[in-house]
């Protein structure tokens, strides 16, 4: 019990600290890719520590919610970080890690961020909540859905059941319905994380924004707050493609041997999937607002198609 | 050519035979000058809308009050399609400071006369919206900063008041404030967009945020002096500000300035042009979220700001263009294939990057059909330069009134007609090529000899005005000079006050978050408006 408290912890820590490393590596390959040389990949760290030491500043028109909701949000992202499988299936809380309330604390997380938005009453935090939840009324059942398609097959939607399943499974991806959900997911991940072609993450154009017009109003150690939970959602989203989907690797039992081999293959996966993540980010462009939708239904299909697919071929 | 236009239009006018209308002296240059009375200028201007399609471009208010009793109002009418300007002046008598308004005949003159309203306290009669313009609540409602017996204003107050911006109702319809403090390092301005949802229904822009009274501080200046304000106009147009200046210096001394120097203002205005085309295609696509094409147009803008620096000591050119001609040492042939080779190296990556940009579906989908400006709005709002050849008005001051050595060379004039986004970009991308293979062509032909006829005296009272095509547009300079060769008037018109109007027109229909690639494509000054 001893040592999967150890585990368990050790993967929690992994993913809550090595998130803004993440974060870093993105934006530096995306900078090599463009031809620049970039900001190194600890970046995020320091402008986190800058943000910490620095001095909030609040509207006078605001309420507690607006101050209460970086708590919730790094909250929500905490606890999230102990659903998800990121080393091992064999943690010391088996019973958190189901998708449906992984979402549920995903969407927690969204609606206080569209609330405090709200709060202080700028026009800009107005628009950035509408965006937001009209992208997040469409994106969330997509992800339910597409999870579901591997939660069939797994016959749990539990996650860490699922990676157990699955490991197992050689012919996965000869699997239609298996590639399909990827497809559908990687899409979803990229609107809920805020990526492009959805959002871009590092505009400055407040029109054209929405995770980053919502949090506009926040400064200092709020902002911080708000900037490490951003990370740990892309990170764990990321880790959700690479785990779930490419299951190999994952530690199925406490040994410290699996514990290595699950570190190295989350690295590659974490690598190869931010390097794809930079090579989109850099050959694509935003999408116009009003596409969007029509992007997420485009992937709400896939997953339908996934799980359909399903039945139809065992 | 230009004479034969001039004499067509003076026979013309001699021919309706005005009553009041006096011609003055012969000025030598492209201009046609009368003198009118207040209450007969109305009709004329309608007869020279009439018979010429001539529309106002610039209207310049002078107090001169202790020269001739009175105000001096100039309009500067442009003929389409002939390379003559004919300026009106009328006098505004100085107790009653009323003069007709020609606002609901064109739009830009009704700029000009809220200007003229704020800034001198003349009265245009019936004009359909005398608020104020380029001076906010805080100026004292009857402080005119440009009477020559203008005192500093006592109090600087804000009046406490709201502007009253044109309010929209319905249901749903709602209001977003935007500026006048914006994210990123860019110049203040408020837009007020009232919107259905995501849909714009209507943008109202309050500018002159950066109102610094330019024309004032030019007032007894020498021109040597003024040619420096002249070129912190607006940062981005140094060349062409000096060089619309320098050109109604030179127009009201008489001097014709020498062959080499022609020469030499036509490579430093297409490099002012290449820079500024290249920064503007990579500032749009990084507005559509592509910004690799950005990091690659801003390493060129960088090589050719170098190039500048190399060749005249300074990135954005300044110093190069004097009164008279250019103070540049004569280019070595060392410079010469430095020139080139530059050239040719950001000549192919720049058709690289442009590649780039338009092979990408996506980008392209964002650029086509956003903000449509179309033809005949433009035309309505007299836009000028790239908007204006974007929503297919074929104009270019350089081949319809040439200056420097336009006239000794070819190039063609891009122009596009659907008035969007993408026209407004591939304006730029057509207008660099172009400028491209001028500067090859220049430095080919590049004469020997003197490079500045020094201006030694200029005579009091001497008027002209100095029209170049900058890489916005038209940009025209008015002068008249004092007392000891000082000047005692200018009156600055960049192209972004007869566009920053058409923005609000452009944007109808148009989703909020499309509003900032628009403006990207507009890229009108701030500093340039506001003076």
């Amino acid at each position: 019990m001893t040592l999967e408290v150890a585990i368990t912890a050790l993967q929690w820590l992994v993913a809550v600290l090595g998130a803004p490393l993440l974060v870093g590596i993105v934006g530096k390959t995306k900078a090599r890719l463009q031809g620049r040389r970039g900001a190194g990949v600890w970046q995020p760290y320091r402008n986190l520590r800058k943000l910490l030491v620095k001095e909030v500043v609040i509207s006078g028109t605001t309420s507690w919610v607006f101050r209460l909701t970086p708590y919730v949000v790094i909250s929500t992202m905490l606890l999230s970080a102990l659903m998800v499988p990121v080393l091992t299936t064999s943690g010391a809380l088996p019973f958190l890690g189901n998708i449906i309330m992984l979402m549920s604390v995903f969407l927690l997380g969204t609606f206080f961020l569209a609330l405090a938005a709200l709060d202080a009453g700028s026009s800009f935090g107005g628009m950035g909540s509408s965006r937001e939840m009209a992208i997040a009324a469409l994106a969330e059942p997509t992800v339910m859905i597409a999870i579901f398609a591997i939660a069939l097959r797994a016959g749990s939607t539990d996650l860490n059941e699922m990676v157990r399943r699955s490991v197992s499974d050689p012919l996965l991806l000869l699997n239609p319905g298996h590639l399909l959900a990827f497809l559908s997911f990687v899409i979803v991940a990229l609107a809920e994380t805020g990526r492009l072609p959805v959002d871009n993450p590092s505009t400055h154009l407040e029109l054209t924004m929405i995770h980053e017009a919502m949090i506009l109003e926040y400064s200092g150690r709020y902002l911080a707050l708000i900037e490490w939970a951003s990370s740990i959602k892309l990170f764990l989203f990321l880790t959700l493609l690479g785990n779930i989907f490419f299951p190999w690797g994952v530690a199925v039992t406490p040994e410290p041997v699996a514990l290595v081999i699950g570190v190295v293959a989350l690295a590659i996966k974490l690598g190869v999937l931010a390097l794809g993540l930079a090579i989109l980010e850099t050959s694509v462009a935003k999408l116009r607002l009003f596409l969007v939708p029509e992007l997420l239904s485009g992937s709400f299909l896939l997953a339908l198609l996934a799980v359909i697919s399903f039945f139809f071929l065992r | 050519m230009s004479a034969q236009d001039r004499e067509r239009v003076v026979s013309a006018m001699r021919e309706f035979s005005w009553v009041g209308v006096r011609f003055d002296s012969d000025s030598g240059h492209n201009d046609v000058r009368v003198a009118i009375s207040p209450a007969e200028f109305l009709g004329f201007s309608d007869y020279l809308r009439n018979c010429f399609d001539a529309r106002p471009e610039l209207i310049v208010a002078e107090d001169s009050r202790a020269e001739c009793g009175g105000f001096t109002l100039r309009y500067i009418f442009e003929l389409p399609g002939c390379d003559v300007f004919v300026l009106v002046s009328t006098l505004v008598d100085k107790e009653q400071r009323w003069f007709p308004s020609l606002a609901t005949r064109w739009h830009l003159a009704s700029l000009f006369e809220r200007e003229i309203h704020d800034l001198f306290g003349l009265i245009p009669l019936h004009h359909p919206d005398l608020r104020r313009l380029p001076l906010h609540q805080f100026w004292p409602a009857d402080y005119h900063p440009l009477l020559r017996d203008a005192e500093p204003p006592a109090v600087f107050e804000d009046d406490g008041r709201p502007f009253p911006f044109q309010q929209v109702q319905g249901e749903g319809i709602y209001q977003i404030t935007v500026g006048p403090v914006h994210a990123g390092i860019i110049e203040p301005g408020h837009f007020r967009f009232s919107v259905d949802g995501e849909t714009i229904v209507n943008l109202e822009s309050r500018l002159f945020f950066l109102h610094k009274g330019i024309e004032k501080l030019f007032e007894s200046m020498i021109p040597s002096r003024g040619v420096e304000l002249a070129e912190r106009i607006s940062g981005d147009s140094s060349v062409a500000h000096a060089l619309a200046f320098s050109m109604a210096i030179e127009r009201c001394a008489g001097v014709e300035v020498p062959e080499q120097a022609a020469w030499l203002r036509v490579l430093l205005q297409e490099l002012e042009r290449l820079y500024n085309h290249i920064a503007d295609i990579g500032a749009i696509c990084t507005d559509t979220g592509f910004a690799l094409a950005n990091a690659h147009a801003m390493r060129l803008r960088e090589d050719i700001l170098r190039l500048n620096e190399r060749l005249t000591g300074h990135r954005l050119l300044r110093g190069a263009i004097v009164p008279g001609g250019v103070s540049m040492n004569p280019l070595s042939n060392k410079q010469i294939a430095d020139v080139l080779n530059t050239i040719r190296r950001v000549q192919h990556d720049f058709d690289e990057v442009v590649a780039m940009a338009l092979d990408n579906g996506l980008v392209m989908n964002r650029l086509h059909g956003t903000g449509v400006l179309n033809n005949p709005t433009a035309r309505d709002l007299q836009v000028s330069g790239i908007v204006a050849r974007a929503s297919g008005i074929d104009a270019d001051t350089r081949r319809d009134h040439p200056y420097a050595a336009y006239n000794k060379l070819r190039f063609k004039v891009p122009v596009f007609q659907d008035g969007d986004v993408l026209a407004r970009l591939m304006v730029r991308v057509e207008e660099a090529r172009e400028s491209f293979s001028m500067i090859a062509l220049v430095l080919e032909a590049l004469p020997s000899g003197e490079r500045l006829h020094p201006i030694t005296t200029l005579k009091p009272g001497a008027s002209a005005f100095g029209l170049v095509e900058g890489w916005r547009g038209p940009i025209w300079h008015w002068v008249v000079v004092g007392p000891n060769g000082t000047l005692w008037r200018v009156k600055v018109k960049d192209p972004s006050f007869a566009n920053w109007p058409a923005l609000n027109y452009a944007i109808l229909k148009n989703i909020v978050p499309d509003f900032p690639l628009c403006n990207k494509s507009f890229n009108l000054s701030y500093a340039g408006n506001d003076l």
